[in-house]
């Protein structure tokens, strides 16, 4: 049995990182349209377990929009979508709420609970999903807090927080569930270098720590080069090509070419 | 056909759609677990407790004034001692709902429409979403519930302190005392001025929070969305505030 799931494991060469030869996140022919703009038209992506694979696009593509529909926040047209082996599009709503603790999803501004301290917002989604003693509780907000090395800001309200801390712990919020999936928004949107690189490694060492599959919305090279496993290229509402950052940045595509100019 | 219809008069029956929408799921959401009293004991104390001090200066004026406006023109007809009769029952039936029911919809519906408008915008209510808590729960069904059971509460305390800004304003005019002018008060009160009023102020509460929540929870995009979702909780909730008055006296009136 051992020798089988061995087989299954690849090891890639990001700090040592192992992919599992298991989609964790399977969408086909995914369509989704507002009105007459088609935002999504025929998207097909796989993820591996513990892999994390960037989506690049220009704003207003259509990025966010894929995630939004991964989670069911957004109902898409038509087309599957397959996450740990549950039909996103066909689930009940218990069926939704279980699915929907093993996903985190990471805001492009946080998205924390104003009217909340950092510690509340920490132990929103803990009580509603896990039973745990007082002691088990507040060791496992110290443990994700720790993660995000934001510890001292346990007692603090979001709007003492800046943009980076915000991020932290939006990501701290979203591990205390231990999911098995991550969706990040634009991680390092507003931030300036320093932070966003800080974030970039953050999405590493979650993966790297918790096993997480990743997919990370962006259109910040530099965040693409630290995080991807594997990018993929969403142009007109499709994935136009996927690849290695550096299969990618020696492309002849135009659209391609245009995102490494920046670089 | 539908093209000749002017769009303010489709995007109103659409509100009211969306409204009719909001009050079944409201429905259908207020008996399933988890019922959030957490929440729900904060917001009785938001909406309550807090409007406490707004609502007692308002009493206290409307008792006041309106026995002191009333002096003069009883008196030419020799009829002071009335007005202690008077004033109770205006307060009761009348202003003392509807007065509280407007200046709630004003401090409490803006304040629901500009909270859960910023939640929205600022992708809380998503964030509620995804990490598996149904936010129309948390958020609207424990609003509606404490707007709907808090103001028939402001309500009665504001009419108990009216009652006695009007006693004020008549032992400063005059020499009423406590004791006469309580009586009066109560020998002129029957249950069936207290009882109608009382119960259209749970519909008063019902509404402001509705609307507040709805419009809140349905706010576009955009930081301009917030304030359009405080405005509108506002003028809708008063307008319907004076609707559910009107049809609420037409009842009463049918069954007395």
């Amino acid at each position: 049995m051992d020798k089988e799931n061995d087989t299954n494991i690849k090891q890639i060469s990001k700090e040592g990182i192992v992919i599992e030869d298991k989609n964790v996140i399977e969408i086909s022919d995914l369509k989704l349209s507002f009105g007459n703009n088609a935002v999504l038209q025929g998207i097909d992506l796989e993820v591996k377990k513990g892999e994390t694979v960037v989506v690049l696009g220009k704003s207003g593509t259509g990025k966010s929009v894929l995630l939004k529909c991964i989670v069911r926040l957004i109902m898409s047209d038509s087309g599957k979508i397959n996450v740990l082996g549950m039909d996103v599009l066909t689930l009940n709503d218990k069926e939704l709420v279980k699915l929907r603790t093993k996903i985190g999803f990471i805001f492009q501004q946080a998205a924390l609970y104003d009217s909340m301290t950092v510690r509340e917002n920490l132990e929103f989604p803990l009580e509603r999903h896990e039973n745990l003693d007082e002691d088990e509780h507040n060791k496992r907000i110290e443990e994700v807090l720790e993660s995000v090395s934001q510890k001292e800001s346990i007692d603090k309200m979001p709007s003492e927080l800046s943009g980076g801390m915000r991020k932290r712990i939006g990501v701290a919020r979203t591990l205390i569930l231990k999911p098995e999936i991550m969706l990040w928004d634009e991680p390092t949107t507003g931030l300036d270098p320093a932070t966003s690189r800080e974030i970039s490694y953050l999405i590493v060492k979650m993966q790297k720590d918790f096993n997480v599959s990743s997919i990370v919305v962006t259109h910040d090279m530099s965040c693409a080069k630290i995080v991807s496993d594997r990018i993929v290229v969403l142009k007109d509402g499709k994935f136009i090509i996927e690849g290695t950052y550096e299969e990618l940045s020696k492309s002849d595509d135009e659209f391609v070419k245009s995102f490494f100019e920046e670089v | 056909m539908l093209e000749y219809v002017p769009k303010s008069i489709t995007n109103f029956f659409l509100e009211v759609y969306g409204l009719y929408g909001f009050t079944v799921a409201y429905f259908r959401e207020i008996f399933k677990r988890p019922f959030e009293f957490k929440e729900m004991i904060r917001q009785f104390f938001q909406i309550g407790n807090k409007s406490l001090g707004l609502v007692s200066i308002t009493g206290v004026i409307i008792g006041f004034v309106l026995a002191l406006q009333s002096v003069p023109t009883m008196s030419q007809f020799g009829a002071v001692s009335l007005i202690p009769s008077m004033v109770s029952i205006a307060i009761i039936r009348e202003i003392g709902p509807v007065i509280i029911g407007l200046i709630c919809a004003g401090k409490i519906g803006s304040s629901i429409g500009a909270e859960l408008g910023s939640m929205k915008v600022t992708e809380q209510i998503d964030a509620m979403e995804v990490s598996a808590t149904n936010p129309f729960k948390y958020l609207v069904v424990t609003r509606i519930t404490a707007t709907t059971l808090m103001i028939p509460l402001l309500v009665i305390y504001a009419d108990a302190v009216a009652i006695l800004g009007g006693f004020l304003a008549l032992s400063i005019v005059g020499d009423e005392t406590l004791y006469f002018y309580f009586s009066k008060v109560f020998s002129a009160l029957t249950f069936s001025d207290i009882l109608p009023s009382t119960i259209k102020t749970f519909f008063f509460g019902f509404a402001i929070g509705l609307v507040g929540t709805y419009k809140g929870y349905n706010a576009s995009r955009g930081t301009e969305s917030v304030g359009v979702a405080a405005n509108t909780s506002v003028v809708v909730g008063s307008l319907l505030i004076i609707i559910i008055d009107m049809i609420a006296v037409q009842i009463t009136t049918i069954i007395s």
